[in-house]
């Protein structure tokens, strides 16, 4: 195994930053910035600490990261950034991109991207990754020198592949299918999730006043007053509780939301598949219909319709060196095609087998981090049980000593 | 000197003093020290079908060991009626005293189903309740439409003498209603009138906030329901985690149960009594009001005697009757009220000791749901 960026390198995003500057159309535009510091790690723990290296980068600029990785490593599963805008927000919550909330968020979220790439066997040895991190300046035009948005296939052409492709592996059509299933069943989880947040926060702040209710009612009580007062306290305490246990729960939506995002990586995997499966098709279909077509200049035998056939039926057959010429040029192009059609078996041979490796790895990170959080939500459940029975022990206490 | 202000919580360090176990028992026994010789139990609803109506009776145990009753034990059927001539014949016959309040007798039909177990339970219990305050009253357990309630097989035979029958109490006295204005409450009612207002203030506040926690409480169970069984879906399209979502959905319900039994116990137990005692103020404030119309004919009589400037100094018999009237009322009265007051301090700390204790269990419940499923998410699957 080699060894990963991640055990060389600490990196961490560690602030976020308010900006304003102007854009490509000489605008001004307000955006967040993030500052990325690198360390190298000692490998044997030497008194001194390395130097810390820092820059700052834009939400943009790791998406143009991505960009690159997904275009150049077709076969891996990319790791997905946290989200461009707010979603799934329940109603306390903003969903402003410039809410601190949010921007602490993603924060996280684009720290964990970089440490998802900086583990990744293949993703880690990208040149264009460690510049990201240890670059400052000229990054972006460095990245864009390098033609990787030439080499993006375009959306059009993966669509049509995936409507005519023939054969494609049956697996990566069940690993198209579970991740299509997959986004649809977590979008569905965060959208109730975030309901039920809602309407927990509705229970636990109406509780607060029975706060109020109880302290004024107290002062026109005597043996009842000190019981009912003390017991509101508790209740006022109940109802700020729930702040701090739903800042908690969101960090589970952002561990699944990963995952949503995740699945659309996953089908970008299945879909390179199809289409380099559809042009190999495609490539053979070509193939033979030359060889066919030779086989009819050479026998004088017309099996397949073809314009060329009809115009010399209509305007007088061809001369002999001339079809000489055209069975000459046929046998090259068929030559061509066949060392094409053999790389592109190769190709499509190795893609399938390097992408399936990946897509293994990655079903044993999904399992394990996804069995991680739901430890992590049902410890959180627990401790929220706990905290109840605290608050309405205490106000038991005080109600009994009314 | 053993006496401590009552309802003050006792150093519960030395259980054996004697003071702590003094003030114990001032706090739990009602009847200041005396044992209980009757009990009274509401129980065994049962619906009846008859031609012209359907109606439920309840059954009421008696057991007693006081001369004013024949048998030891008792055990009749009665109907919402019934109860409900009994409160009148107590208003009657002790208008001074606090007569404790019934259920609601009209239910707006359509809305409320008055033969569901829900409805016919909380009844119950509340009819329980006010057979209980009656008993554990020094004047009105004595009261003879009470023991015929408890004891007569035929109670309708009874309701039709009732009319030519004279009590011993205060029957023969008849209070003039109207007519006299009361300049002013003496201090101490006039207290507990305002007291009684602010009450009935709060108990409706708490009543408002307790039915909204239930709403929410019910559109947030609306929510967990559709939220569980997500989990349940994504469990079938994972292997490896097919059995821990499958784990956290099943929790999930559980956690949904419980908060449905939440639900339920604080409507069918926590709201019923807070309206009743919002309706016992309301009776207290007509007793109040009560009291004043005859304290406001005493007065009036007196000043009427004043202006006469007679020389003779001898008060007048019928001026006289008014005064013993007014210091009976309010003597009655304000025992009633120190009572009411005892009452209602251990009638509420037992409802919200009950209220958190409910809360507790729920969120017992979900504890137990919650650590149950840890060990299923650790598991490690067993290698292929």
């Amino acid at each position: 195994m080699e060894d990963c960026l991640i055990k060389k390198m600490e990196i961490t995003v560690s602030e976020a930053e308010k900006r304003t500057g102007r854009n490509a159309m000489n605008m001004q535009e307000t955006y967040t910035a993030y500052l990325i510091e690198t360390r190298a790690v000692e490998s044997q723990g030497e008194g001194q600490c390395a130097p810390v290296d820092s820059l700052w980068r834009r939400y943009s600029e790791f998406e143009l990261l991505r960009n690159y990785l997904t275009v150049t490593y077709p076969h891996i599963v990319v790791p997905p950034l946290p989200e461009k805008r707010a979603d799934f927000v329940w109603h306390k919550l903003s969903a402003d991109n410039m809410d601190p909330d949010f921007v602490e968020r993603r924060r996280i979220g684009l720290e964990n991207f970089l440490l998802r790439v900086a583990s990744h066997p293949v993703l880690c040895l990208d040149k264009m990754f460690y510049s990201f991190l240890t670059q400052e300046g000229g990054w972006k035009e460095m990245v864009n020198e390098t033609g990787f948005q030439l080499k993006a296939d375009s959306r059009l052409k993966a669509l049509n592949a995936t409507f005519r492709v023939k054969n494609p592996d049956k697996r990566f059509t069940e690993l198209k299918h579970y991740s299509d299933e997959l986004q649809s069943v977590i979008s569905h989880l965060l959208r109730v999730r975030a309901r039920v947040a809602d309407r927990l926060y509705g229970v636990y702040k109406v509780h607060g006043n029975y706060g109020r209710v109880f302290s004024e009612w107290s002062a026109i009580e005597k043996e009842m007053g000190d019981g009912l007062q003390s017991a509101g306290h508790h209740m006022d305490v109940y109802a700020a509780s729930i702040d701090d246990i739903l800042e908690e729960e969101e960090h589970y939506a952002d561990q699944l939301k990963e995952y949503l995002f995740y699945a659309e990586a996953l089908r970008a995997v299945c879909r390179k598949h199809e289409l380099m499966q559809y042009e190999l098709e495609m490539a053979a279909q070509d193939l033979t219909s030359k060889k066919q077509q030779c086989e009819e200049l050479a026998t004088g035998t017309v099996r397949t319709f073809s314009l060329k056939g009809m115009t010399s039926k209509l305007f007088g057959q061809e001369t002999p060196e001339q079809r000489e010429a055209k069975i000459r040029i046929l046998e090259e192009q068929i030559q061509e095609g066949e060392q094409q059609l053999k790389s592109k078996n190769l190709e499509g041979r190795d893609f399938v087998k390097s992408a399936w490796a990946d897509i293994e790895r990655f079903k044993e990170q999904k399992n394990h981090d996804l069995k991680e959080a739901l430890i992590s939500y049902a410890v959180m459940q627990i401790s929220m049980c706990k905290k109840g029975i605290q608050v309405w022990t205490n106000a038991k206490e005080c109600f009994s000593k009314m | 000197d053993l006496s401590l202000p009552s309802g003050t919580p006792v150093d519960t360090s030395s259980p054996a003093s004697s003071s702590s176990l003094l003030n114990r028992l001032q706090l739990d026994d009602d009847l200041d020290g005396e044992t209980r010789d009757l009990f009274v139990t509401v129980d065994d609803p049962k619906k009846h079908v008859c031609t012209m109506e359907t109606y439920i009776t309840y059954r009421v145990t008696t057991k007693t060991t006081r001369a004013e009753f024949d048998l030891p034990e008792y055990s009749v059927r009665r109907r919402y009626q019934d109860f409900d001539w009994l409160r009148n014949k107590l208003e009657e016959s002790q208008p001074t005293h606090l007569i404790p309040p019934l259920p609601e007798k009209f239910v707006v039909k359509g809305v409320v189903d008055r033969f569901s177990e829900e409805f016919v339970e909380t009844r119950r219990k509340a009819l329980d309740k006010f057979l209980k305050r009656i008993t554990d009253h020094p004047v009105l357990s004595f009261n003879e439409h009470f023991n015929v309630f408890l004891t007569a097989k035929d109670l309708n035979a009874y309701k039709k003498q009732g009319m030519a029958l004279l009590s011993k109490m205060g029957e023969s006295v008849k209070y003039v209603t109207g007519g006299y204005k009361l300049r002013s409450r003496t201090l101490e009612f006039a207290a507990i009138g305002e007291y009684l207002d602010t009450f009935s203030l709060k108990l409706g506040t708490i009543d408002r906030i307790a039915q909204r926690i239930i709403k929410e409480q019910l559109e947030y169970l609306v929510e967990l329901r559709e939220y569980g069984p997500v989990y349940s879906t994504w469990g079938g399209l994972e292997v490896e985690l097919s059995e821990p979502l499958e784990g956290v959905s099943a929790c999930i319900g559980n956690c949904c149960t419980a908060l449905e039994e939440l639900s339920e116990d604080m409507t069918e137990d926590f709201l019923p009594v807070l309206r009743e005692y919002i309706l016992y103020s309301e009776l207290m404030k007509n007793v109040l009001k009560k009291r004043d119309q005859v304290q406001a004919e005493y007065e009036a009589k007196l000043e009427a005697v004043a202006l006469k400037k007679e020389d003779r100094p001898k008060v007048p018999t019928d001026v006289e009757k008014c005064q013993d009237r007014v210091e009976c009322f309010n003597a009655d009265l304000k025992a009633d009220l120190e009572r009411w007051q005892n009452n209602k301090r251990q009638d509420f700390r037992q409802l919200l000791m009950g209220m958190a204790d409910k809360n507790i269990q729920y969120y017992e419940k979900c504890l137990t749901a919650w650590e149950s499923i840890i060990p299923l998410l650790q598991d490690k699957p067993e290698t292929k």
